[in-house]
């Protein structure tokens, strides 16, 4: 069965049609990207799929169970995680907590375990803690673990986001532009850190990027948006050759060279 | 050993004040500013939670303040003394030794039914809109007081001296020192472990960034909820403390004058900072009585120190550090941070 | 008959939300700019309206050094009106550049100047105590009072002076935020914080013009409040204060058209609510009616929300 199945998804921001019958099916281990030019609704897409919007209409579902109507942090529990556009941190909790708290859904305890400090909250807190050092060693960032995430370089910042996401133990992981304002250098290391984590934790990666060089790299299936519908899809070397691509991005021949 | 200095040390506090008042080393005036310390304690620290962790803006603490007070001290007078509204004593006078606990926490829970009035208009509504709704809570729990003819409406209510008296009678220790102490410790030791769980640092998830809070998988809903319950419960035993302190309550007490003085306490000592709370409304407290003499000048005096102090120093006494991270000596015997990896 | 009962609450109605009108104005303004609920805003309209009482006593000679001539009482009242109205902005503006800029320069948490506005209140209120004594005073009557008889309905000349101001008032201000350049910089700031500096913009000198309108609109409700109901008291900024910033927020806070149309519900709330229920149930049902609407309206009337980009 595929992982994530998206069918007939429309999305209206009042008039504004921001998403048109998108369709789409990821399966087990994939690692798919989602391009288009600017405001062509691939970030509203991913805010469909994590819950943060209702869908005008058309259905979501993860292993066959829809995620329609279910508030955000109960989708992140069924197993999607993402990260965000502009990086969104808590920036008045450490490094460390922010890799604990993302592990909140799966806190078995309430109020009263918390104040007892009872065997059951010694024993949640300690594997919440444990996965927490565990990515704080994957990502290299036991040196920063005391630290203010706003004091933290921007590539560290978004390597922290994805830790963050990762601890949450996902089935599917959405990357919203996980290159924005890397520089070349960070961006190679950030095309082989993607790799290594779809294999390592043995995810499924949909990836909303501009960089083509991250998406050509990496993604073996990519889907075009323009104006909310879908212009294109295919593997990398057809979407490269593919002309309506190419004038949804650089603009038709004619208005552009006129 | 860390782990029982700080319980220690405190309980040896509270036994050397008890046996002080017990043996009348201390006077009963300063017997009752000790006891509005503790009480202002258990305030300031719980809106703590709210406005500091949480980061919303409640201005109207003194409503669940009153609820608590309400509900603690007409239990009590009903139960136990024999009064003109509500007839002879249901139970024995004596049994308000044991019971009074349960009185206590009948009026925490009171306020914290009441604190829902707040916690579900915040899963829509945030920052000033939500303190509009906190300050009509306020004027609504006042204003349902003083239209109840039979606690006393406007004029107060009152016999709650019987009740300490009748626990008096029995063993003679002062009681409402004793639960003072009792429940300040309590308040901190719940606060404390809270705020210091994972569980509990999602309000300060909240407080940083909601969206990604709930995104990232704290329910937003369930712990805004939890958080103002758990405020407003704690504010309302401190009413039913405050009520036996005084022996008389009205509606008058609890307004928006009453809700600004704890919230000058938390702001004080600094958003997210538990001790800072605790400081502050020891030294508020402290100066306000010492500043009794000059009567009305007092709280033209008082907020002009608040002002200046504020100019000093922007972010409160301690800003969101405790009072460990400025001292880390005393990391020695108390331990204010527990996890580190 | 019931119909005549009914016009003339309305008449009530639109009289007590003048007040409430005009006193959420300052909210309003000085949140648009700030965001910085003024709570030291409604003792502000105290101070208005006794800085009025003691220059319109002044005018009439009720002072050994009175002026040398007699004035006529409804010029006396234009006076006072103008010369109040400065005054108490310069309140505003002190205020302002003593407590509340150095705390912003110092870049403190916008909620300790929400505190500190509090303060200033409380040393406005008492501090009145403390120098002037508990007593009440009575403003004295400058206009004197006709009522007309407009279709059975009794309409007095004050009442109809608050009404007609309130809407001048607003049609004014309309006009400044929307025609002149100070305004149109009011405007851009609760737009974009941080790009008015950068375009050049004086933003000091726009706090301080926003400081100077909220303030002599309090200055003209404590007058016009003093000239309707003619009893002072220090503390009487304080109820009418909190209320007139839950006007400004049912509004939609930041907003003039919020401001007045939150003021004007609020009156005709509480003087329904009192004409048809005992007095003492007014404050609780206004301010139940009030919870019911934000959890429906989470931003008030004219509010909108900002929609979070993520």
């Amino acid at each position: 069965m595929s992982l994530l199945e998206i069918r007939s998804l429309t999305h209206f921001f009042g008039g504004l049609r921001a998403v048109y019958n998108f369709e789409q099916t990821l399966s087990k281990g994939e690692l798919v990207g989602l391009i288009g030019p600017n405001g062509a609704g691939k970030t509203t897409v991913f805010n469909l799929v994590s819950g943060f919007y209702q869908p005008t209409q058309g259905e979501i579902t993860l292993v066959g169970k829809s995620i329609l109507g279910l508030r955000p942090h109960q989708v992140t529990a069924m197993g999607i995680a993402r990260t965000f556009q502009n990086i969104r941190l808590w920036n008045t909790l450490t490094v460390f907590d922010n890799l604990c708290i993302s592990q909140h859904h799966q806190l078995e305890y309430g109020l009263l375990h918390t104040v007892l400090r009872s065997r059951r909250f010694r024993e949640n807190e300690q594997r919440v803690i444990r996965t927490a050092e565990q990515m704080l060693d994957i990502l290299n960032l036991r040196h920063y673990a005391m630290e203010y995430p706003k004091n933290l370089p921007y590539g560290l910042q978004r390597r922290l986001e994805i830790g963050r996401a990762l601890c949450m133990r996902p089935a599917l992981l959405l990357l919203d532009e996980p290159a924005a304002g890397m520089n070349p250098g960070e961006v190679d290391e950030l095309i082989k850190h993607i790799k290594w984590i779809r294999d390592e934790f043995k995810l499924t990666i949909w990836l909303i990027e501009h960089h083509m060089r991250v998406v050509m790299n990496i993604c073996e299936r990519i889907k075009v948006l323009d104006f909310g519908e879908t212009i294109a899809e295919g593997p990398p070397s057809v979407i490269r050759e593919n002309r309506r691509v190419i004038q949804a991005y650089l603009g038709d021949e004619e208005t552009t060279y006129a | 050993m860390r782990r029982f200095t700080s319980a220690a040390s405190y309980s040896l506090l509270c036994i050397l004040l008890i046996a002080a008042a017990h043996g009348d080393w201390i006077n009963a005036y300063i017997q009752i500013v000790i006891m509005f310390i503790g009480i202002n304690i258990i305030l300031s620290s719980s809106l703590n939670l709210i406005n500091g962790y949480m980061g919303e803006f409640s201005v109207g603490h003194a409503g669940f303040m009153a609820v608590g007070a309400y509900i603690t001290s007409v239990l009590n007078v009903w139960l136990f003394t024999s009064s003109q509204v509500f007839g002879p004593a249901l139970l024995s006078p004596s049994s308000a030794i044991l019971l009074f606990p349960v009185t206590l926490l009948a009026g925490g829970v009171g306020a914290a039914l009441a604190g829902l009035l707040v916690a579900v208009p915040s899963f829509r509504t945030r920052g000033d809109y939500l303190a509009i709704i906190t300050l009509a809570v306020n004027y609504i729990v006042k204003s349902s007081i003083e239209n109840m003819q039979v606690i006393g409406g406007a004029r107060g209510f009152m016999g709650m001296r019987g009740v300490v008296n009748s626990m008096q009678d029995v063993v003679n220790l002062p009681w409402t020192l004793v639960w003072v102490c009792t429940c300040v410790g309590a308040t901190i030791w719940i606060l404390y472990r809270f705020v210091n769980s994972t569980y509990g640092k999602g309000i300060i998830a909240i407080r940083d960034d909601e969206i990604a809070a709930e995104i990232m998988s704290v329910d937003t809903q369930r712990m805004k909820m939890i958080a103002f319950m758990l405020s407003s419960g704690l504010a309302g035993i401190a009413g039913g403390l405050f009520a036996h302190v005084l022996g008389y309550i009205n509606p008058g007490t609890f307004t928006i004058m009453k809700s600004t003085e704890v919230l000058v306490m938390v702001y004080l000592g600094g958003m997210g900072s538990l001790s800072g709370s605790v400081i502050s409304a020891i030294g508020l407290t402290l100066i306000l009585e010492l500043f009794r003499p000059l009567q009305v000048a007092k709280w033209v005096i008082v907020p002009l120190l608040l002002i200046l102090l504020m100019l000093f120093r922007p972010e409160g006494i301690l800003g969101n550090r405790e009072l460990t991270d400025v001292f880390p000596r005393l990391r020695r015997w108390f331990s204010l941070q527990e996890r580190q990896p | 008959m019931e119909l005549q009962i009914f016009m003339q609450n309305l008449l009530n109605a639109l009289q007590w939300g003048s007040f409430y009108a005009l006193i959420a104005l300052g909210y309003s303004l000085v949140y648009g700019v700030l965001l910085l609920i003024n709570f030291a805003h409604g003792d502000i309209f105290m101070v208005g309206a006794y800085l009025g009482f003691f220059i319109a006593t002044f005018l009439l000679g009720q002072y050994a050094f009175g002026l040398p001539f007699a004035l006529d009482p409804t010029i006396i009242f234009i006076i006072t009106l103008l010369f109040t109205m400065i005054l108490t902005a310069g309140l505003g503006v002190t205020i302002e550049r003593v407590a509340y800029r150095p705390l912003r320069r110092k870049g403190a948490s916008r909620l300790y100047v929400v505190i500190t506005a509090l303060m200033c209140g409380l040393i406005l209120e008492n501090g009145n105590l403390a120098l002037l004594g508990a007593s009440r005073r009575s403003f004295p009557e400058l206009l004197p009072k006709t009522v007309y008889d407009v279709g059975g309905l009794a309409l007095s000349n004050t009442k109809l002076l608050v009404i007609v101001a309130t809407l001048v008032v607003f049609v004014l201000l309309e006009t400044i935020v929307r025609k002149t350049k100070l305004g149109m910089a009011m405007r851009a700031i609760s737009y974009d914080r941080m790009a008015v500096p950068l375009m050049g913009i004086p933003i000091d000198t726009v706090i301080v013009f926003t400081f100077v309108l909220g303030s002599s609109m309090a200055a003209l409700a404590g007058v016009l409040f003093a000239t309707t109901y003619p009893v002072l008291e220090p503390y009487m900024g304080a109820l009418v204060g909190w209320k007139a910033f839950i006007a400004a927020v049912l509004g939609g806070i930041g907003e003039i058209r919020g401001a007045f149309v939150g003021g004007f519900l609020l009156g005709f709330v509480e003087i329904f609510v009192a004409a048809f229920f005992p007095s003492t149930l007014r404050d609780l049902i206004a301010f139940s009616i009030l919870l019911v609407f934000l959890s429906i309206k989470p931003t008030g009337i004219f509010g909108i929300a900002r929609a979070t980009k993520i």
